[in-house]
């Protein structure tokens, strides 16, 4: 059966809490680059939460767009690797292979949501923090480009327990590391190809927005807009 | 062949006329001085370090550069463009002037020719620099691998990969080809290794009348094929950037925009490089005032057609307004890269049009400054289209700042240094200005010029007989 994964995320649930990103570094092995590659602008993380302000003070307020990868249907990064390191794969989602990749940054360049991140060095996680490392997907070497790849290891491995069991994946077997940790439960994860998914049904909210569709990207990951209003 | 007698006080290449030219034209190759090593040892020194310094960023990874998450291209893509653009001009005004038969060119082609191959090995080691994984490059060559996975030939990389490399084969035929009678005229006049090296790439050539005829056919055919290929490759360059979705490069403008810049930039460098000769080779006689004065009309004229094409590129995009250009423009204009745009807007337009349109101040002294002037302005465009757009993207976070580091410092003189290297030993190996080609505008030139004049007067007109009848 043929997928169609898509991400929702409610922008009037989310508080920016930031709560996904830490749980995306803790499940993809995303190092941490520490204060002074911070500095340098080389964070690695593949989900950031952007803050815009609306209104002045003291009615400001802020509004808070996390921006994970857009898997995109048309994705700009794609055609341009050289080596097609970067592709779509049978699920329609824009993965990424590590090995392959020689690290034009090419790719990264062609992105409109600057979600792609760069190895600039052999990240190292000191003891005991490398007991941490997930060994569902490779630690990154210097040099190759890396994403959100949706959590892609979890995928698998809902396709193998449902193969195992002989059944089709259900609805909520998938769940990224983001989706799940998502306090306010703002986010939600789900296959657009089951017309009976919780995502299916949310997605026909009239409130529902892609990022910068006027690129004609076709991004998998949909918003759902904030409203204003008294109690929000 | 001169009947001139024996004459002992000379050197026994200068007792003909036409060897006295020989040997004055080959001189580099005949004696090796101080300062020659000198050089080669200072650009050597300088390419080691820089080795040293790409060996220290392979192992250690491209954080040692000044690189950050939006800005991940920067002063080595800007070289890679510049270098390139530096070597369209050797070949293709070497080719555009056989073709017009510009009686002129002689002495102006070789240094030209040589020119396009070195800045084109420099301009060709950088994207393999540029990689984050230079020891995976072979997976951008289309082999038959275990996988079965071939190079993606959608990515402008790899038509830039095939285009370099099609240029970089065909500028250097094109030098060799050019090369051919010089280097037979080389193997009769030497002795040693060196008769059994110029043997073996002289190709034979012992100018028979059906050999020249047979040259003269495959230096034009040489000089057709190798004028789209020069246009295309720095089209090619110029879609690295333009077919991104990137704010202030996805623009159509880019690949003629670019080509004009190119050819700026490259007579701008032989300008520089015929001057060097001149002063080091003492070529005064055969490097005259008049050949700086017509390239530097020509470097007049590209000054104004790429202050033109600078000029409609941005109005384009300011009368647009649309956001994301505008921040780009901004930045260019009045932001942070607002010094480096000014600097060549005056290196690039200002200076040529002032020094290059006044007939006092277009002297060697005035060319040399006019020609430096632009080399730099022209490595500045290269920044400045490169940089900014990537410090700006669509969305605000992240943006960011790009300082060069000392590797990517390093890594650009390591690139000059191959580059004078590689024409100190050219130098050493072979004539700077091309022999033949200025023996053949001595015999051939006047004629040419007068028959060509003539041709361009009026018919006579049939002289009036009296009487209609033949009408």
């Amino acid at each position: 059966m043929k997928h169609t994964w898509a991400m929702a995320i409610d922008l009037d649930r989310c508080t920016g809490c930031g709560a996904c990103v830490v749980a995306c570094n803790a499940e993809n092995n995303i190092p941490t680059v520490g204060e002074v590659e911070a500095g340098k602008s080389r964070l690695m993380h593949w989900i950031r939460v952007n803050r815009y302000w609306e209104g002045e003070f003291p009615e400001a307020q802020a509004i808070y767009l996390p921006i994970p990868c857009m898997q995109c249907e048309r994705a700009p990064c794609e055609l341009v690797c050289p080596v097609y390191a970067t592709y779509h794969n049978e699920d329609g989602l824009n993965a990424m292979v590590y090995n392959r990749c020689i690290g034009t940054r090419y790719c990264a360049n062609n992105c409109p949501y600057s979600v792609r991140a760069f190895n600039w060095y052999d990240y190292k996680w000191e003891k005991p923090l490398d007991e941490q490392l997930s060994p569902d997907l490779t630690v990154r070497s210097r040099g190759v480009m890396e994403k959100c790849t949706f959590c892609i290891q979890r995928i698998r491995r809902a396709k193998e327990t449902a193969a195992e069991e002989g059944r089709e994946i259900r609805d909520g077997d998938v769940v990224p590391a983001c989706v799940q940790t998502c306090p306010p439960g703002a986010m939600l994860f789900g296959d657009l190809a089951d017309p009976h998914s919780e995502i299916t049904r949310k997605l026909k909210d009239p409130r529902r927005f892609r990022l910068m569709e006027h690129l004609g990207t076709e991004p998998r990951v949909v918003y759902l807009k904030r409203q204003k209003g008294a109690g929000r | 062949m001169s009947a001139e007698a024996p004459r002992a006080d000379v050197h026994h290449l200068a007792q003909t006329d036409e060897a006295a030219m020989f040997e004055r034209l080959s001189r580099s190759n005949l004696v090796t001085t101080w300062k020659w090593y000198l050089g080669v040892a200072a650009a050597g020194a300088v390419l080691l370090w820089g080795v040293i310094v790409f060996l220290y960023m392979a192992m250690v990874g491209m954080g040692v550069t000044g690189y950050n998450r939006p800005v991940f291209w920067g002063l080595y893509e800007a070289s890679l463009v510049f270098w390139i653009g530096l070597s369209h001009s050797g070949t293709l005004i070497s080719a555009i002037l056989r073709l017009t038969h510009a009686t002129w060119r002689a002495p102006v082609l070789r240094g030209a020719e040589a020119m396009t191959a070195f800045t084109l090995v420099v301009g060709g080691l950088i994207p393999i620099i540029h990689l984050g994984r230079n020891w995976r490059v072979y997976y951008a060559l289309p082999y038959p691998s275990s996988r079965e996975l071939w190079p993606n030939m959608r990515s402008p990389l790899m038509w830039d990969a095939m285009a370099i490399t099609t240029y970089l084969i065909g500028s250097l035929t094109f030098l060799y080809v050019g090369m051919i009678p010089d280097l037979a005229l080389l193997r009769d006049k030497s002795a040693g290794w060196r008769k059994r090296f110029y043997s073996a790439l002289s190709l034979g050539f012992r100018g028979t009348h059906a050999q020249w005829r047979r040259y003269h056919v495959a230096s034009t055919l040489f000089a057709i094929l190798i004028i789209p290929i020069a246009v295309s490759v720095h089209s090619i360059v110029s879609w690295d950037f333009a077919m991104a979705k990137v704010p202030g490069w996805h623009s159509t403008i880019f690949a003629p925009y670019f080509v004009v810049g190119a050819i700026f930039s490259g007579i701008a460098a032989i300008l520089v490089l015929m001057i060097v000769f001149r002063k080091v080779f003492h070529l005064e006689r055969y490097l005259k005032l008049i050949h700086f004065n017509y390239l530097s009309v020509l470097l007049l004229v590209m000054s104004l057609l790429w202050f033109y094409f600078t000029f409609s590129e941005y109005l384009t995009s300011y009368y647009g307004h649309e956001p994301n250009e505008m921040r780009v423009f901004w930045y260019k204009f009045s932001g942070a890269f607002a010094p480096y745009f000014w600097t060549m807007v005056t290196c690039n337009f200002l200076v040529p049009l002032i020094l290059l349109s006044n007939r006092k101040t277009r002297t060697i002294p005035g060319i040399l400054i006019a020609s430096i002037s632009v080399i730099i302005g022209m490595w500045l465009e290269r920044l400045i289209i490169v940089v900014p757009s990537l410090a700006n993207p669509r969305l605000p976070y992240p943006t960011g700042i790009y300082i060069p580091s000392h590797t990517e410092w390093m890594l650009f003189l390591g690139g000059v240094s191959v580059f004078i290297l590689g024409y100190m030993m050219f130098a050493r190996f072979f004539p700077v200005i091309s022999v033949w080609e200025i023996q053949e505008g001595r015999q051939e030139s006047a004629k040419t010029v007068t028959e060509r004049i003539t041709s361009y007067m009026p018919d006579p007109q049939p002289r009036y007989t009296g009487s209609m009848e033949n009408e």
